[in-house]
């Protein structure tokens, strides 16, 4: 082969190769952009039953009555009783009801927690607006402590133009009480968590025998 | 297709190989390398294979066997997949007959970048190494290969097992990241005159697409397993609900990568068994342009419907009915490509040595599982059968009895040239045989196991489900007995072997690997052939 032939493909390899790094760099940052993205997808679209924020509620209410139930998870790591005050409430479309969930730290020394929250059927997360809400804020309560928390929210009369959503009459919201991270690394929680995070284990995890 | 090869007799007198540890070692020779590969992925085998006896002697009756609990049978269950998948099937199909052929195929001395494929194949070894330490590590990589969080979190997986694993990952993922790369270049830019795009043997065409999933899914995987990694040990919350984070996400971000993975495992074996009917039907391919444009089309659509494996993720219905349609869309190329192999064997003058015999192989069992894959597509069936054994049969039918039998089919087609010496052929008439039996034996039934509602994943089931649980245990000891009855085939073929001609197999194989002889020259077409 000529050296003049290969000093070409040499230089169409080495375009060639670099394209195939970018490439790969490409697709490790959309990799990771894929994590906001994907939040600022949910919180657009409603995907996945997140509820909308922030919309101009119609000044008047619609003739549709939907029932909006309430869910309460907590997570076991975090030492609270979790609860909605009342398990569900009736209301127009496009007016604004408020619902309050109630919260109690159980143990003897202060636990932060944080939500996070979704509504079911998931179809309807983009008709279903919340004015005040808990979401996404660190809670923190003393030993003892008992908060309600309130949650002021509206459905979109569209819901009843929506195709996918119209034979819907009953909305669950639900939410998840989690300890934040912070508040578990204080704790010690994540002690527990294995061998190379804290304490040395002896290589077999509690919970895991026969 | 016409080709015409100089001769490469002249040049033989310059065809002096280096020493050992230069050639073995440090090498950068395609064939070499190649070699390497499959030798590799052999060793590797011995222990995949391995690891799925102990798991079919523990299932063979109900009640605990040789497992001492549940999570040693998930990390050996875990590692079975990654080993096969990334240390058998893939260095086998992609790096060893990649390496080997691609070149020789398209007229090229070697690859683009040798050194980079030499780094490409010794990035193989520390990976497969972690990910066998790994198993005597704490509690073991128990999350299966799809190690989703949180069972692959901190708290359920607490000692460093799986982080040896996730390196391992790192590790196979950046040989074939570096492999791909070196793949494309070489195709695009290394065909020898007159070898168009359209000219090329359909195994480079399958390897091409191959190399640009592997581009595309491969980085998606390093940046799942890195937030991975980083939440397991660095505090970060990618896929923890209490610092925000979101585990479906990984899930996205797996099967975004995991969905084109299955068809980076099969289009080699789709090309190598488009060449074996070719040529024992001594007819060229039916349909060249739709069989290559059938695997681009493939690989499109097979990076479009991901969320078909996540059906019972609490996916919404529209979301499932979408990726249920473009699911099935798939059955369309990859019925294109049935269709032309049977095409291509109506009215040959058809040869059954053991090469064609496994092709044939493939093509029925492939369908068998693509049909079971079809199935499974169906949002609605899928609430029942996920996680089942129905799904175990289905991915063992395309991929332990399609790749597989694809490798084998290559081995037995390629061996008198990448050995010099031909292998005998009753003795592998009775290891396709052998391998056929035992392995329909061991994954048929699973179908039944699985529609009679048997979990994947455990070590134990109810006495219910003993029966076929049996025959599929008995079944994988006729498949391990036949894979060391392979080994014995291959030591016949190297110490009793017939000297290979340059082209033992007649006027049907056309493609330039034949036009070399047997084995090739250290050093293919200094001088370039001429493709007409």
């Amino acid at each position: 082969m000529d050296a003049n032939r290969q000093a070409l493909i040499a230089k169409r390899n080495r375009r060639t190769g670099i394209a195939a790094a970018g490439v790969v760099v490409a697709m490790v940052g959309v990799s990771f952009a894929a994590v906001p993205l994907y939040d600022l997808f949910c919180r657009i679209t409603g995907y996945n039953g997140t509820p909308m924020i922030g919309a101009e509620r119609p000044t008047a209410p619609g003739e549709l009555t939907v029932t909006v139930r309430f869910n309460a998870n907590t997570q076991p790591n975090l030492p609270w009783r979790f609860e909605p005050v009342q398990p569900s409430v009736q209301l127009h479309v496009g007016e604004e009801a408020m619902g309050f969930y109630r919260a109690a730290n159980l143990s003897d020394r202060p636990a932060t927690g944080i939500s996070t929250y979704n509504v079911t059927p998931e179809v309807v997360g983009k008709y279903f607006h919340k004015t005040a809400c808990f979401c996404f804020e660190e809670q923190t309560l003393n030993p003892g402590q008992e908060v309600d928390m309130p949650l002021a929210f509206w459905v979109d009369p569209r819901i009843a133009e929506d195709p996918n959503t119209r034979g819907i009459r009953t909305i669950t919201v639900s939410y998840t009480f989690f300890r934040s991270l912070n508040d578990a690394e204080r704790a010690g929680a994540l002690a527990n968590a294995g061998p190379h995070v804290g304490r040395l284990g002896n290589g077999t995890p509690a919970g895991i025998t026969r | 297709m016409d080709t015409a090869a100089h001769t490469h007799g002249h040049h033989d007198h310059h065809d002096h190989k280096p020493g050992f540890v230069q050639r073995w070692l440090f090498s950068t020779n395609h064939k070499d390398i190649g070699t390497l590969y499959i030798g590799f992925a052999l060793f590797a085998a011995i222990i995949g294979i391995g690891i799925s006896l102990l798991m079919r002697l523990e299932l063979a009756h109900p009640g605990m066997q040789i497992f001492a609990n549940g999570q040693m049978w998930n990390a050996y269950v875990s590692a079975h997949g990654l080993i096969m998948v990334f240390f058998v099937i893939m260095p086998a199909l992609i790096g060893g007959f990649g390496n080997w052929f691609v070149p020789i195929m398209i007229g090229a001395p070697d690859m683009a970048f040798p050194r980079l494929n030499n780094i490409s194949f010794w990035l193989m070894v520390p990976a497969f190494m972690l990910m066998t330490a790994a198993l005597f590590v704490g509690e073991g990589p128990g999350g299966g290969w799809t190690i989703y969080p949180p069972l692959t979190d901190n708290t359920y997986h607490p000692s460093m097992a799986l982080d040896l694993g996730l390196f391992a990952l790192h590790l196979a993922g950046a040989s074939s990241i570096l492999g791909a790369a070196n793949f494309i270049t070489t195709i695009f830019n290394m065909r020898a005159p007159g070898m168009t795009l359209h000219k090329m043997p359909l195994f480079v065409w399958a390897m091409l697409v191959t190399a640009f999933l592997l581009l595309l899914a491969v980085p998606v995987l390093a940046g799942a397993i890195t937030m991975l990694i980083t939440d397991r040990n660095f505090g970060t919350a990618f896929f923890d609900p209490a610092g925000g984070g979101d585990p479906v996400l990984f899930q996205h971000l797996f099967w975004f990568f995991g969905h084109p993975e299955v068809y980076i495992m099969i289009l080699p074996a789709f090309g190598i068994v488009s060449h074996i009917v070719s040529t024992f039907s001594r007819k060229p391919v039916f349909g060249y342009l739709g069989m290559a444009y059938a695997m681009v089309a493939i690989g499109f659509v097979g990076f479009v419907v991901w969320a078909h494996h996540m059906f019972t993720s609490g996916i919404d219905v529209d979301t499932r009915a979408y990726f249920m349609a473009a699911t099935m869309v798939i059955a369309v190329p990859t019925g294109i490509k049935i269709f032309s192999w049977i095409a291509t064997m109506w009215g040959g003058s058809l040869r059954f040595e053991t090469p064609m015999l496994f092709a044939i192989g493939f093509i029925f069992l492939f369908t068998v599982g693509g049909v079971t894959g079809v199935v499974l597509a169906n949002a609605g069936i899928t609430q029942i059968l996920h996680n089942t054994y129905y799904v175990v049969a289905h991915f063992h039918y395309v991929l332990s009895l399609g790749a597989v039998f694809g490798i084998y089919a290559g081995i037995y087609y390629w061996i008198g040239k990448m050995s010099g010496r031909q292998y005998p052929e009753r003795l592998g008439q009775i290891h396709f045989w052998l391998t056929f039996v035992g392995v329909n034996l061991t994954f048929f039934p699973m179908h039944f196991l699985g529609n009679q509602g048997m979990p994947r994943r455990y070590p134990d089931y109810p006495d219910a489900f003993a029966g076929w649980n049996l025959i599929a245990s008995v079944g994988s000891y006729i498949s391990v007995a036949s894979f060391l009855f392979f080994f014995y085939v291959l030591y016949v073929t190297f110490t009793k072997g017939a000297k290979a001609a340059a082209n033992p197999w007649g006027e049907g194989a056309t493609t330039l690997e034949w036009q070399v002889s047997s084995p090739p020259p250290f050093h293919t077409f200094d001088e370039l052939p001429r493709v007409r």
